[in-house]
């Protein structure tokens, strides 16, 4: 069991195409489903409400470390920061890395995300289990919704 | 997944399983205790070239950690193998991995199309 996350794919798109992706707060947004406040910039906080369903509740927030044009691009980050009623400002937060390189058919993209020897998980667990309820919800007003005569 | 699941780690941080998993003397204590039956420091001591003491040290960080769990048994203390703290650790990163997936797949069909 490792104590960070790793991944690794390729994308065919251009360097550049995928640094945008990444680092244009409308763009990264858009896939990321998070609607930010204003573009990113090293050292600031970037905040934004989640645009995922079922997480419409919560506010999103980085810290951006670093930004080395289209090389490297990170971020910090409480993970599974989604129970609105838990106050995560003072726990450890993890670094995020997205690392970009030409390869393949385009990009190479290396994700890591690292520090999690120092995240608290009993309430992480918690939330998610809550979250977890809220989608069985979610799911039920949906087939409740398809259901309904045309 | 229901809300049986123990909760032992709450509050408590990974650093100390994730330390605890890192030393081959303590893998190979968990190992002998993945059974989860409790066993006595002199059984968990036998073919290992480490002192009873150097033993009852690991078993003491594994303690720690909350992965295993002494049981007084008359003057011997027996050790015993905990699995919900690395089941709770491992479906929390399982999770957190899953979801980069998806985010990643996202970013495939946003700069890709």
């Amino acid at each position: 069991m490792a104590d960070r996350i790793e991944k690794c794919i390729e994308l065919r798109a251009p360097v550049s195409r995928v640094w945008r992706a990444l680092t244009d707060y409308r763009e990264f947004g858009e896939w990321f489903h998070v609607k930010l406040e204003g573009p990113f910039e090293p050292g600031k906080i970037a905040r934004g409400r989640i645009t995922y369903p079922g997480y419409e509740h919560v506010v999103w927030e980085a810290t951006v470390e670093v930004v080395e044009p289209e090389r490297l691009f990170s971020l910090r980050w409480h993970p599974y920061a989604i129970d609105p009623n838990t106050d995560y400002s003072s726990e450890p937060t993890t670094l995020v890395e997205f690392r970009l390189e030409p390869g393949g058919e385009g990009t190479v993209l290396h994700l890591v995300e690292s520090g999690f020897e120092s995240i608290p998980l009993g309430r992480r667990f918690e939330a998610f289990r809550m979250n977890e309820r809220g989608w069985g919800i979610q799911i039920a007003n949906i087939a409740q919704y398809v259901d309904q005569p045309a | 997944m229901s809300t049986s699941l123990p909760d032992p780690t709450s509050g408590a941080r990974p650093a100390a399983i994730f330390a605890a998993l890192g030393d081959e003397t303590r893998l190979s204590l968990i190992e002998k205790l993945a059974d989860g039956l409790p066993r006595s420091i002199s059984r968990l001591t036998e073919g290992s070239p480490l002192t009873r003491q150097a033993i009852t040290k690991h078993l003491r960080v594994l303690e720690d950690a909350g992965v295993v769990r002494s049981i007084r048994s008359g003057r011997e203390s027996h050790f015993a193998f905990s699995a919900a703290p690395i089941e709770e650790l491992r479906l929390y990163l399982d999770r957190v991995s899953a979801q980069w997936d998806a985010a990643l797949g996202r970013l495939r069909s946003f700069v890709e199309r």
